[in-house]
């Protein structure tokens, strides 16, 4: 499907190649006995002799050579056998991480669309306006300055505590059973709001910035400084340069989708927000590391996917990609 | 003497007579001195309980109380330090790993090296990087200030590769640099004599950028209480506030200002960087 693709694809493989060995390392360089730390776990629990006997030939094997142990390891990761959870013993990992997942997804797709859109509309509209970029260049760059967690407190503090708006923990009331009534859904979306809110926010810094920059850079060229002599509304121009600057920012989506999922992982602990990554922080401090090798593997596929998806939303905004598959981005 | 200095650092002129420079680089300076003496200011040690709980900013206490009336003040300025420590090392090492690779890469543009080298820096920029700094960092039970730096650096060093090795790729067909390659000079010293010191403001710039997200990366990690095992850090101050319920009960001083610092001093960093930006580059001066 050309070399442009080609070679996206390749980067993904190995990097999920990657993902895989570092969680078959993950148990084996913990300090300290790992076997004796789980043998202390599951002793209390009812039937964990058996699972824990499961576990132990799941993960370490430690018997076999090393390459025996790893091909063991990639056999579990393709039947999506991650082990059993010890936080929320006996619970598989898989049925963890797919009741969490969609809280990330409800968070973060909306929230990186949205940023994106508004994020670019803004930035070329302050890029062809020095009045108004005066006044919104500053404000930009404080968003796309603060730390995730730190809007998040400060989002959870106005909304939530002074004006009492939002509640301000977890994702629905205690009170509320999960369903698909109009009851619980418009529970789950006033909790949903502050989270969203908090990712948009920050975000749009971000891409104001840089597409105020391309605008701003376009603007310079011949073509603009030509439909400026033959009278041309800002408008116009500032619809052209938008039309080029937008690509650099779709790349610029793939560069930091990682970096936005990395965000949303504290702004889900401050607003204790069932996702992934509150799970695996939750993981971590548990030394719960079956959950988390599970939690790390998914975040890497979903963003390999994601990154995936924006390469093919290039090919197609991108006419000179689409017509040879041979750009090198 | 001057006229003679000026005329040699015409860039360094610019650079210290542009508006959007000398507005950031006060409050960086302001912030830094904070961080310096702040400590001197204030009797108390950071874990030291220095009066009731839950008091607002006053005299007494410049930012307020915690909960359990340790003085905020003192944990913000201390951590700060750690913060800011932590994120120069690895903003510096990412910086400097960032540049070689992307001198080199860009260099041997087109070779499979070349290839090779951006292969393995796609694969850290697509890599989710605090996951994998939570992994790292959960395995390491003792972390000092040059771990956490390494660490930090270890997934923030891509997207330098990336910028210097296409600013490298326009470079070096330059006729200056022909001329260095045809006079059989060594690989490393056209790099060096050649193109890495036409793109020294560029590299400056660049660290000042990486300096921003190191210190971002880290304090994000110290949030998840994952910083230095030792010691305070701006994150830490933070956690305790969300951990303790600091938002929910109204305690803005707590789990706000010291975020707040951070985010001032990135903010002013940035815009240090566009006046620079615009002093460094003739085309923009104009404007």
């Amino acid at each position: 499907m050309g070399k442009y693709l080609r070679k996206k694809i390749i980067i993904y493989v190995i990097t999920f190649i990657l993902a895989v060995t570092i969680n078959f390392f993950i148990p084996r360089m913990m300090p300290g006995d790992p076997i004796q730390s789980l043998l202390s776990r599951f002793s209390g629990m009812e039937g964990g002799r058996e699972i824990l006997e499961q576990q132990l030939t799941l993960l370490f094997n430690l018997d076999q050579p090393l390459w025996q142990q790893y091909a063991n390891f990639w056999k579990s990761v393709f039947t999506l056998d991650f082990g059993i959870s010890i936080i929320q013993f006996p619970t598989p990992v898989f049925d963890i991480i797919k009741r969490a997942i969609i809280y990330d997804i409800s968070v973060l797709l909306p929230a990186i669309i949205l940023s994106w859109i508004v994020g670019n509309k803004l930035g070329a509209f302050s890029g062809t306006d020095k009045t108004v970029d005066d006044y919104s260049m500053p404000l930009f760059y404080f968003l796309a300055s603060s730390p995730y967690f730190w809007m998040a407190g400060i989002v959870a503090y106005f909304f939530g505590v002074v004006l009492g708006w939002f509640p301000i923990s977890g994702a629905y009331s205690s009170t509320a059973s999960p369903g698909l009534n109009w009851n619980f859904i418009s529970n789950f979306l006033h909790h949903w709001f502050l989270p969203f809110f908090t990712m948009f926010l920050v975000q749009l810094g971000g891409w104001a910035i840089g597409m105020r920059n391309m605008i701003m850079y376009e603007k310079s060229s011949n073509y603009s400084k030509y439909m400026e002599t033959l009278g041309s509304s800002k408008k116009l121009i500032r619809k052209y340069g938008f039309r080029n600057g937008v690509l650099p920012q779709v790349t610029g989506l793939a560069l930091r989708l990682g970096r936005i999922v990395g965000g949303a992982i504290t702004v889900q602990v401050v607003f204790n927000y069932p996702g992934l990554g509150r799970m695996l922080l939750d993981a971590v401090q548990n030394q719960d590391y079956f959950l988390m090798q599970g939690i790390f593997l998914t975040i890497v596929t979903m963003v390999l996917v994601a990154n995936f998806i924006v390469d093919i939303v290039y090919m197609f905004i991108d006419p000179r990609v689409r017509l040879s598959f041979t750009e090198e981005v | 003497m001057f006229k003679d200095f000026w005329a040699k650092h015409e860039n360094l002129y610019y650079a210290l007579t542009n508006k959007k420079v000398i507005f950031g680089l006060t409050i960086v300076v302001l912030v830094f001195l904070l961080a310096a003496f702040g400590p001197m200011l204030t009797p108390y040690e950071y874990g030291d309980y220095a009066g009731a709980g839950y008091l607002p900013p006053s005299a007494d206490h410049f930012f307020g109380t915690t909960i359990d009336g340790r003085d905020v003040f003192t944990r913000t300025v201390y951590g700060l330090r750690s913060t800011l420590l932590v994120g120069a090392i690895a903003g510096t090492i990412a910086t400097l790993v960032g540049s070689i690779i992307g001198f080199v890469a860009g260099y041997y543009g087109g070779t499979i090296f070349d290839e090779l080298l951006m292969m393995l820096t796609n694969i850290f920029v697509v890599i989710p990087q605090l996951a994998l700094l939570i992994v790292i960092a959960a395995f390491l039970e003792v972390r000092g200030v040059v771990i956490m730096a390494v660490i930090v650096s270890l997934t923030a060093w891509p997207w330098t590769a990336r910028a210097v090795r296409s600013q490298t790729l326009s470079l070096k067909n330059e006729e200056y640099v022909s001329l260095s390659r045809i006079s059989a000079l060594s690989v490393g010293r056209i790099l060096r004599e050649d193109i890495a010191s036409n793109m020294f403001s560029y590299v400056f710039m660049v660290f000042i950028q990486q300096f921003n997200s190191t210190m971002l990366a880290t304090v994000q990690l110290e949030f998840l209480g994952l910083g230095p095992t030792k010691g305070i850090s701006l994150g830490l101050v933070m956690q305790n506030a969300v951990n303790w319920n600091g938002i929910q009960l109204g305690m803005w001083w707590w789990a706000v200002i010291p975020g707040l610092i951070l985010a001032i001093l990135i903010t002013a960093l940035y815009f240090v960087n566009t006046g620079l930006d615009a002093a460094f580059n003739p085309r923009l001066r104009e404007m």
